[in-house]
């Protein structure tokens, strides 16, 4: 790993000095506005050859609009992007593509009913006699690719149903198949389980061992550290520093992001805890889950880990009513809850932030102040009228309490960053006054400002009485916040550690499966 | 960015928001009214008078009943093509029952039943069935007008007392206002204030745009969805009977086709057909477009061949032209790409 940083002859923290090895792409300058909101002031960037930098900023700091810039999706008010040293302008994502950049996203959009070679080659399909499609050559063309990549994904398949990661490497397949030479990866492990991020990673060197350039956008400093050969901070929309990443320390890093030193990541207080608020018996649908029994006391965290694909967010739906369960039952203080009822389970004092912000949690299209109140349409009504400006009230209040940074309660919650939407959602469900809040993946996508101050209000939340349940595929972030952690593997719950008894290595083997740690999922 | 936690002052902000759905499609759909009334006054002769408004808004009635809960249906990503059937079918039932000898006060409200529970079979396969709006009301459009000619054959009731034909007709005073468009619009105000300014409204437009997030709020989509076909058919059966009156005759075509009509008409006041974007005002505004359309075409002696083939023509630019703006924005920015 050592050898990598150093081939790169000149070790300079300025890339506007580092002219010597001319990078494939460079940003210098970038100034973009949205109407009165300035999201880039400044921003520069050099992606070298064979080089992997890693971009990051908390959320806001505006990395998404430079990376929209680099693929062609926004234009620069002010500023020059060189191509191989000379200017070039992106008008629209076709000639981005066509000058070699690929962006590949957290969750890929593909066609679920083509197969993964017809996904690959979409609109450049390799055509035979009477311009058919030669559908032999196509899948050889894909097979190779993989081999190329060194993983195994059948090309016949259908895209429906592949994970996560596996679309990501399709993507990858298809962004080679294009010749990229810039690769740009937008927060691409934030979905997937350690083994998936290892695979990534090795397809990742790959591509660099090839000779492209790589950008990799991400908010967990291991893998930024594991991976980079270059760090880019930006923050407020401006570039703060770029260096080589192994001058660099995660301490160093973060106070560069956030202007100042975050205290701790993990503020969990200690809080008394009472009587059991959640009790799930017996809990099996098939195929997903199987027999799962556990406990959540008032003003207990528990913590619900294991590998993405284990079942926790189902078993976390099937508790709050969204999807169905075939046996066992959920008691909410020691009463039964109707099962397949949302409305319900609301009544009896339950919560759910889900996994998904965007399609579960927000109705994107609607502003910051109706997503915060729509669970609180009842509630906020007056002689069964409900109006915008009790609405916007309630918004200003919990916005203030929850430091939530919107324009205003009109504004489109789209234009609001991850971590503020996120907290959006936990105030719509923190307004409704839970006794059990249940949070799938609470800071999935967010800075590490935001994500230390939604740590700090779980855990204040859990201190005034709450029962917390939190699923999260952030070990760390499970060790620091549990006061119990569940494991669940492959749909069976398989250990329960007390915070003294979890560890990482506990809880890794738990989740991995006991009998096989090796065992893999199938791709 | 990190240090403005202090709310921004918010006052501009609120004036806007406050007109703010006067903006944009609304603002144009309501020019529009206003210019057709303009030129049809000028160009049309007899179409300024207090008789001829009097048919207008008296030909208005039926498509603002029906465009009251349709607009709710569209709102939450559904549609119902089955109204005009079964205000056919109720309005066969009315005229059975009534040379049956039953009296009014029996015949209307048994007629408002059935055609909840007609409304009610589309609910149930759409929200418990799960099954597209779209494939159900198009098959209960069939249905329920086969049901109309079963229920009286080819024939047809006209035996109605005049009193209550022409009563129905009534002016106030001297200013040729039908009466009856008073009830309707105060219908339709109850309709604005549950749509904009009650929870329940609140989670229509939650389920339209994102009927995931809706279920993940504690919306009860199925139930809601299934309330506003029942909605949807009450009002189609009390369309049906007022079709009967109004005309003095109960059959099997009365209100044939009316479902393009409303369903153009809430499209044309902005309502989106995917879902989620709209408001009742719009709905209005686009209800009388239409009416002052039809009718000032009516008076120039336009053949009714003609109107169809406008009320088709509309529906359709209700629907291109939001998505031609979007087009137009893009096709701005992009220069021609080889």
């Amino acid at each position: 790993m050592d050898d990598t940083y150093t081939h790169g002859v000149d070790l300079r923290s300025s890339p506007a000095a580092a002219d010597d090895p001319v990078p494939i792409l460079e940003l210098r300058g970038i100034h973009k506005a949205f109407g009165a909101v300035k999201a880039l002031r400044g921003a520069n960037l050099s992606l070298l050859r064979g080089q992997v930098t890693a971009l990051v900023g908390e959320n806001g700091a505006g990395k998404s609009t430079l990376v929209k810039t680099l693929a062609g999706l926004h234009q620069q008010d002010q500023g020059h992007v060189l191509l191989d040293g000379e200017e070039v302008s992106f008008r629209d994502p076709l000639q981005a593509r066509e000058a070699g950049i690929a962006v590949i996203y957290q969750e890929p959009t593909m066609f679920p009913d083509l197969t993964v070679a017809e996904n690959i080659f979409m609109g450049r399909q390799p055509l035979g006699r009477f311009r058919r499609i030669d559908r032999k050559l196509m899948r050889r063309m894909a097979v190779e690719l993989f081999t190329q990549l060194g993983v195994r994904i059948d090309p016949d398949r259908s895209a429906q149903g592949l994970s996560i990661a596996d679309q990501q490497v399709v993507e990858i397949a298809k962004a080679i198949s294009l010749d990229a030479r810039v690769l740009i990866m937008d927060e691409p492990t934030a979905a997937l389980s350690g083994v998936e991020v290892e695979r990534l990673f090795a397809v990742t060197r790959t591509l660099q061992d090839r000779g492209a350039a790589v950008l990799f956008i991400s908010h967990r400093f291991e893998e930024v550290f594991a991976l980079a050969d270059w760090i880019t901070v930006m923050r407020d929309g401006a570039h703060v520093l770029t260096a080589p990443a192994a001058e660099l320390s995660i301490d160093q890093v973060i106070r560069q992001m956030v202007g100042r030193d975050v205290a701790s990541l993990f503020p969990k207080q200690d809080a008394k805890i009472g009587g059991v608020a959640l009790e799930v018996r017996k809990l099996s649908r098939k195929g997903v889950f199987h027999d799962i029994s556990f406990t959540v006391n008032a003003g207990e965290i528990v913590g619900l880990s294991g590998l993405v694909g284990a079942g926790r967010s189902e078993v976390a739906r099937a508790v709050f009513g969204v999807d169905k369960y075939d046996a066992g039952e959920v008691l909410i203080l020691d009463k039964p809850l109707k099962p397949l009822s949302p409305s319900a389970a609301m009544a009896a004092g339950v919560g759910l932030v889900p996994e998904d912000r965007r399609k579960q949690g927000l109705v994107m299209e609607l502003p910051v102040s109706r997503n915060l109140t729509l669970t609180l349409r009842h509630k906020l009504s007056r002689f069964g009228l409900l109006t915008n400006r009790s609405e916007a009230a309630t918004t200003r209040d919990w916005a203030k309490r929850l430091q939530i940074k919107a324009g205003s309660p009109n504004s489109p919650i789209s234009t609001l960053s991850g971590g503020n939407q996120q907290k959006v959602v936990l105030g719509k469900w923190l307004a409704t006054g839970p006794k059990i809040l249940i949070i799938d993946e609470p800071t999935r996508g967010i800075d590490v400002g935001t994500k230390s101050e939604v740590h700090r209000l779980i855990s204040e939340l859990a201190g005034n009485g709450l029962a917390v349940l939190m699923i999260s595929s952030e070990l760390p972030e499970i060790l620091g916040m549990s006061d119990r952690v569940l494991v669940m593997h492959e749909g069976r719950l398989t250990a329960e550690l007390s915070r003294s008894e979890a560890t990482e290595e506990t809880v890794m083997t738990a989740a991995t499966g006991v009998e096989s740690p090796n065992k893999e999922p199938k791709a | 960015m990190l240090a403005e936690t202090a709310p921004r002052p918010t006052v501009t902000r609120t004036a806007a928001s406050r007109w703010g759905f006067l903006q944009g499609w609304d603002a144009a759909i309501i020019a529009a009214v206003l210019l057709s009334i303009l030129v049809a006054s000028v160009m049309v002769d007899g179409f300024a008078s207090p008789r001829n408004a009097g048919f207008l808004l008296i030909d208005m009635i039926p498509i603002l009943l029906l465009a009251l809960p349709m607009t709710l249906i569209i709102l939450t990503g559904e549609i119902d093509l089955s109204v005009a059937s079964i205000a056919g079918f109720i309005s066969c039932v009315f005229g059975a029952l009534w040379s049956g000898g039953l009296p009014l006060e029996t015949i209307i409200p048994l007629c408002l039943v059935l055609g909840a529970i007609s409304g009610a079979v589309n609910g149930f396969l759409v929200s418990v069935l799960g099954l597209p709006s779209l494939a159900v009301t198009i098959g209960t459009l069939a249905l329920y007008r086969g049901l109309a000619f079963v229920v009286l054959g080819d024939q047809a009731v006209t035996s109605f007392p005049r009193v209550i034909t022409s009563g129905l007709q009534a002016k106030i005073g001297t200013s040729g206002i039908p009466v009856w468009i008073i009830p309707v619009l105060l219908l339709a105000v109850v309709f604005g204030v549950i749509l904009h300014f009650t929870a329940f409204g609140r989670s229509l437009f939650a389920i339209g745009y994102s009927e995931h997030a809706a279920r993940f709020s504690g919306i009860t989509v199925a139930r809601t969805k299934f309330w506003l076909f029942v909605v949807s058919g009450a009002i189609a059966a009390l369309v049906g009977i007022w079709w009967t009156l109004r005309y003095g005759s109960a059959r099997g075509d009365n209100a044939t086709g009316l479902e393009l009509s409303v369903i153009a008409a809430v499209l044309l006041g902005g309502v989106s057909i995917f879902g989620g974007k709209g408001n009742l005002p719009g709905v209005i505004a686009g209800v009388a477009l239409l009416a002052i359309l039809r009718n000032a075409l009516q008076l120039a002696s336009v053949p009714e061949d003609t109107l169809s083939m406008l009320t088709g023509g509309l529906l359709i630019a209700a629907v291109v032209a939001p998505n031609a703006v979007t087009w137009a924005r893009s096709a701005r920015k992009r220069p021609l790409t080889t």
